[in-house]
């Protein structure tokens, strides 16, 4: 690899070591916009006015808005979280855990719709205008159409009212046996797996075809190889990077997916523990789920961006 | 060779279809907007009124598609969610994709700091999760109209934003353009009379696009409970207020959930039956 790619690459990483820093400052204004004071909601109704003002005083309320930012901003450097307005627990405490249970699902999901996603979106391509491309085409623009909770609530429909195979709410507690475990992540990871691979089979479908048009493939055919192997020996190792790339940028939506996903199922982890903290207007809690959600989101598609980069020959 | 595979599309049997398809689904399109438009004159009950005795109740005469949580007529209500589904997402999509194209024009034919400034604010932009950014901004000031269209139109500026500016770029290197400037047009001239005409079509695909991304936002903050408040609701509203019908499959929850879907998928699938030229882009 020469420094050219190694050039862009850092470029790439330095944008979006920038981009953190304007998203975090997004999230901070945004969340200290929040209507009500905090230290009045803390109190409660019989509050005295004193006592309203001594809280604001302890917990540096008066301070500008921009101190406020620098200051959680070196405590987040030294892995500080702050402490949760509502229940007075650092806000790592209550996030590490969750953090896990939303990892957990958002690696099953990963480990069964790429596969998945890549093996319909390929098959797809090399059977372009079939019978089985129009069902595979059609059915993905049917499930990136309709809203998250309305794939959520199907599922629930066929799978825990008309089946009744499975449980429609999940409590990840009561698992103590592999079907239970099973039991238990099946219908969010059902319908997180049906958003993302419906996103994943158009993008690995058309980088497919992309590849399929350019001339080495017509030579290809020409000579007289196979569709099969014209696509998997000539056409796939080429379509790799932009399939890769596809990949990172699918999976970005999990973040969105994620938050309804928890709601609907009542499922422990950060995007439920946030929706609720909106609603407390715990203003810790919700800065640093945030964060993390746009660190995520972050990530992926800067990786996305770097295998881009990465895997264009004409850059290297 | 586009123009020649187009062409053979069409004379053949699945090109047909593809086209009946374009022409049912803008049925369906100008079948909710006469319903947004016309809906408290053509509702049967109005929509505060309790008029069955059971909640959840089915299908029946009268009451079409059955009744809600309350006992009140789902078919008034769900007449009325159109007017709130689609007048807000089309009022966003229309600021959004207007300040979008016109930002990004401007920067196309500008170009400098004022073009490398506004990419670059605008990406960092991106970078927030729109529902992440819809869930705390609503938070955050409140839930009402003109917060909702507003905060949707800024979700999906740097979108329309980034399409339109690569759109225009192109065209910025065009002969014609030179001579435009070499006359010493204004930049409103330049953007108004010589790109906007070359961009238009491909941009109102994207309008479209837009479209359908915003009801869907829309739909999930509501259904999340930080869109549209009661006593109004729109489609989203309606799926959550309803969801404990969920195990009964009343008939509650899924009418308004299939017309997000007929009206969402009628977009899809008219912008994806465009002829080729309109939708030609490259994104």
């Amino acid at each position: 690899m020469k420094s050219g790619v190694l050039n862009l690459v850092v470029k790439r990483l330095a944008v979006a070591v920038v981009t953190l820093l304007i998203v975090l400052f997004a999230v901070f204004f945004a969340t200290s916009m929040l209507p009500g004071d905090t230290a009045s909601i803390l109190l409660g109704q019989a509050a005295t006015p004193e006592a309203v003002a001594g809280l604001r005083e302890a917990m540096h309320l008066n301070d500008p808005a921009i101190l406020r930012f620098l200051r959680w901003l070196v405590g987040l450097l030294h892995g500080d979280l702050g402490t949760s307005y509502a229940n007075d627990m650092p806000v790592a405490a209550l996030i590490g855990g969750r953090f896990v249970n939303t990892m957990k699902l958002a690696g099953i999901t990963t480990l069964i719709s790429v596969p998945l996603a890549l093996t319909l979106g390929i098959t797809a391509a090399m059977l372009r205008g079939s019978v089985y491309d129009r069902t595979v085409t059609i059915l993905s623009i049917g499930v990136i159409s309709v809203p998250e909770f309305m794939v959520a609530t199907l599922a629930v429909l066929l799978f825990a009212v008309y089946l009744r195979w499975l449980p429609a709410l999940s409590s990840v507690n009561e698992a103590h046996s592999l079907t239970d475990l099973v039991r238990i992540y099946a219908m969010p990871v059902i319908t997180l797996t049906f958003v993302i691979s419906a996103q994943m089979i158009r993008m690995t479908r058309a980088a497919v075809i992309e590849t399929l048009s350019t001339p080495y493939v017509e030579m290809a055919l020409l000579k007289g190889a196979s569709r099969s192997r014209m696509v998997l020996r000539h056409a796939l190792p080429n379509a790799l990077g932009p399939i890769v790339n596809a990949v990172a940028l699918s999976l970005s939506y999990l973040v969105g997916g994620v938050i309804i996903v928890e709601t609907i199922f009542n499922y422990p982890g950060i995007a439920k523990l946030m929706v609720d903290a909106v609603a407390t207007r715990d203003l810790p809690l919700i800065q640093s789920c945030a964060m993390i959600f746009c660190l995520g989101y972050l990530l992926l598609i800067t990786a996305a961006d770097i295998i881009a980069i990465m895997s264009n020959p004409r850059l290297r | 060779m586009t123009m020649a595979r187009a062409a053979a599309s069409r004379r053949s049997f699945l090109g047909h279809s593809y086209n009946l398809v374009g022409v049912l689904a803008s049925l369906v399109i100008l079948a909710w907007t006469l319903v947004a438009v016309f809906a408290p004159y053509i509702i049967p009950h109005p929509i505060g009124d309790i008029v069955d005795d059971d909640y959840f109740g089915p299908m029946r005469q009268g009451l079409w598609l059955g009744s809600d949580y309350l006992g009140r007529d789902m078919l008034s209500r769900v007449l009325m969610g159109a007017r709130y589904t689609v007048g807000i997402s089309l009022a966003a999509v229309s600021i959004a994709c207007f300040s979008g194209v016109v930002l990004g024009m401007i920067a196309a034919v500008t170009g400098g700091w004022l073009d490398t400034c506004l990419s670059r604010f605008l990406d960092a932009m991106n970078s927030i999760p729109s529902k992440l950014f819809g869930l705390v901004v609503v938070a955050a000031v409140g839930s009402s109209i003109p917060v909702l269209i507003l905060t949707l139109a800024v979700i999906y500026i740097p979108g329309a934003y980034r399409f339109a500016r690569a759109l225009a770029v192109n065209i910025n290197t065009m002969d014609f353009m030179t001579v435009a400037r070499v006359r010493g047009e204004s930049t409103a001239y330049l953007i108004g009379s010589e790109i906007l005409p070359n961009i238009i079509r491909p941009v109102l695909a994207d309008f479209g696009l837009r479209f359908v991304f915003i009801v869907l936002l829309l739909s999930g903050l509501s259904f999340l409970g930080l869109g549209l408040q009661p006593p109004l609701a729109d489609w989203g509203a309606l799926v959550r207020e309803n969801i404990g019908g969920l195990p009964f499959a009343a008939p509650a929850v899924i009418v308004p959930s299939l017309a997000i879907a007929s009206l969402t998928i009628s977009v899809n699938l008219l912008i994806d039956n465009l002829p080729q030229k309109i939708r030609d882009r490259d994104a």
